[in-house]
């Protein structure tokens, strides 16, 4: 706009100011209106998926692990809160936040036996005992118990998630239910005492190439912490990690004494 | 070298959906070997299944193909084994026949029914995906502050990005009447979990706190954010209990009443009649958990009263003579 000079030019100025910004008020309350019908239209949608598709959800992991993908490449989270339209219309909420009430459980009951440090393979197969023999209830992947762990960290540093050798294999998984970190050489040694849930400073000298006094450093730590349980009556220091110990199917819960 | 692998051993083909580290990859299920049938010398597995990996693309291709196949099960039409086509799957049999047996009439019975219902889906999504750029671009002029947004509208428009679950930095931490539900739910948990508080010596961890409250619900379970969203209501709304977060991050709720020093004096006179004092010993006395005995101690460390003897036989805390003595 061509400046003029004058009075009529600023009079006219303020004139075409006071009109863009009618203008723009009105773009806006058009983007709201819009919006606001929108979401009916999208309720409705949301409804009629729900009503047709929600036995779907509750029993086909694979279809539930899509919903997921698929919502968050969109930048759209489900379970973010019970008030939303996905939990309330599509019962997704309840779903996760069920396997998240029984992950926490679980740890709780197993912590004092590993420390805290429990295998994805063995979380999965306690929730399902834990859970009941209606076959829906068994159809829990690997894929619901992550997202049900991840939306665990706001409640604060105790739940994590370790994964021991970067595959997708539910041993190699490590679900950590109490606050602290695990460092790179105590995730090294846990990746060598995995195979046969069993080490020692030897082997580890052997399988690592570090010398002795890190050995025994990072095995007294996982000691200290819970995780590791010694074994001083074999001719050699054996240090074994109940994490890995494969659960008998019929077992009950044994209340094992904490290591001192 | 060509590497057979039958397809009747196929009981179930997932996907594995990659991300920006790893690539897509389809995992085959597979059923046991069948030892009548050695052709070739047996091989032992440790795991139950296979994973495919595509470098050339192929791999939504592949899918359908082996889908396709396993519906069709040609190699089936030869010699029909009764027993898997008309075993109806009602009574639960163990073992490995068993599970095989019901995933491959889920497999039948559930194929066409997943393709309306991915169809739908896409649709739903797509849907969606127009409403989240409709809420961006409404986030954007509310923080450009273009135009007149009425405090009504801005209300609204934060309680439709919560039913979407749209997190958006602009709107989050603005208050507004929307929050009427999280300062309802504060005092519902306050009220419901003061008496657990108060047995368990005025403090309790939030992870514990989440898992008594949805027990008690039993329907209509709340989401962890909303959980902790309400908690954090709890001191502005003077309420019993608040939510407090120690030094190494953990979160806890605590009594009011429950003060800081009045913890640490249970403590001291423990540890006065003990010499010293390890985590466990304070959570069995007090019944609390591992985890909380040691915030206390750690927090009693910071402030100087106890100090550590960290040793292979586990980290135990003495009376701090240092101060008391000089």
């Amino acid at each position: 706009m061509r400046k003029r000079p004058g009075i009529g030019a600023i009079h006219k100025q303020r004139v075409e100011q006071e009109r863009f910004r009618g203008k723009a008020t009105e773009l806006q309350d058009n983007v709201f209106e819009q919006m606001t019908s929108q979401m009916e239209k999208f309720r409705t949608n949301l409804e009629t998926f729900a009503s047709k598709h929600r036995n779907e959800i509750k029993k086909n992991p694979a279809f539930r692990k899509q919903f997921q993908d698929m919502c968050a490449s969109i930048g759209v989270d489900p379970l973010a809160s019970s008030k939303g339209f996905w939990s309330e219309l599509l019962g997704v909420g309840d779903f996760y936040y069920e396997i998240a009430v029984q992950v926490i459980e679980v740890c709780l009951a197993t912590s004092p036996r590993n420390g805290g440090l429990i295998t994805l393979g063995e979380l999965r197969q306690r929730l399902i005992k834990a859970r009941g023999k209606a076959q829906h209830h068994q159809e829990i992947s690997n894929d619901d118990i992550i997202r049900a762990i991840k939306k665990l960290k706001v409640l604060g540093p105790g739940f994590s998630i370790v994964s021991l050798k970067g595959t997708q294999d539910t041993s190699d998984i490590l679900i950590r239910s109490i606050p602290g970190e695990l460092s790179a050489d105590h995730t090294e040694v846990l990746k060598a005492a995995e195979a046969q849930s069993f080490t020692s400073v030897k082997a580890l000298k052997s399988t690592l190439n570090w010398d002795d006094v890190r050995c025994l450093q990072i095995l007294n730590e996982l000691l200290r912490d819970g995780v590791a349980w010694v074994d001083e009556q074999s001719p050699e220091k054996m240090y074994w990690f109940p994490s890995f110990f494969k659960p008998l199917m019929s077992e009950d819960e044994i209340a094992l004494p904490p290591p001192n | 070298m060509n590497v057979i692998l039958d397809l009747k051993y196929v009981v179930l083909v997932e996907e594995d959906i990659g991300n920006l580290l790893r690539s897509s990859k389809i995992i085959l299920h597979l059923a046991p070997w069948n030892e009548g049938q050695l052709s070739r010398p047996p091989v032992k597995n440790l795991s139950s299944f296979i994973k495919l990996a595509f470098s050339d693309g192929k791999l939504s291709h592949f899918k359908e193909c082996i889908q396709k196949m396993l519906q069709e099960r040609s190699w089936e039409t030869v010699a029909v084994h009764p027993s898997i086509l008309h075993h109806a799957p009602t009574t639960f049999r163990s073992g490995i026949v068993g599970i095989e047996r019901r995933l491959q009439a889920k497999v039948e019975n559930n194929s066409s029914n997943i393709n309306i219902a991915f169809q739908d889906m896409q649709n739903l999504i797509d849907m969606a995906k127009d409403m989240v750029q409709l809420a961006n671009v409404m986030s954007n002029k509310i923080k450009d502050r273009q135009g007149d947004i009425s405090e009504d509208e801005t209300v609204k428009f934060k309680s439709y990005l919560l039913s979407l679950g749209i997190d958006d930095p602009v709107t989050r931490n603005s208050c507004s009447s929307n929050d009427v539900f999280y300062h309802q739910l504060a005092k519902e948990i306050a009220s419901f979990l003061l008496k657990a508080i108060s047995d368990t010596g005025g403090l309790m961890a939030m992870s514990d706190a989440y898992c008594r409250v949805n027990r008690a619900r039993g329907l209509e379970l709340l989401s962890p954010e909303d959980f902790f969203k309400a908690c954090n209501y709890m001191e502005k709304l003077n309420l019993p209990i608040i939510c407090r977060k120690f030094d190494s991050g953990v979160l806890v709720l605590q009594l009011q009443s429950k003060t800081d020093s009045l913890l640490e004096k249970e403590v001291s006179r423990l540890l006065q009649s003990r010499d010293k004092l390890t985590a466990l010993e304070v959570s069995q006395e007090f019944q609390i958990s591992i985890v909380l005995a040691q915030e206390r101690l750690y927090f009693m460390e910071r402030n100087g009263l106890i100090c550590r003897d960290d040793s292979v036989r586990g980290l135990v805390f003495y009376p701090n003579f240092f101060s008391s003595s000089a």
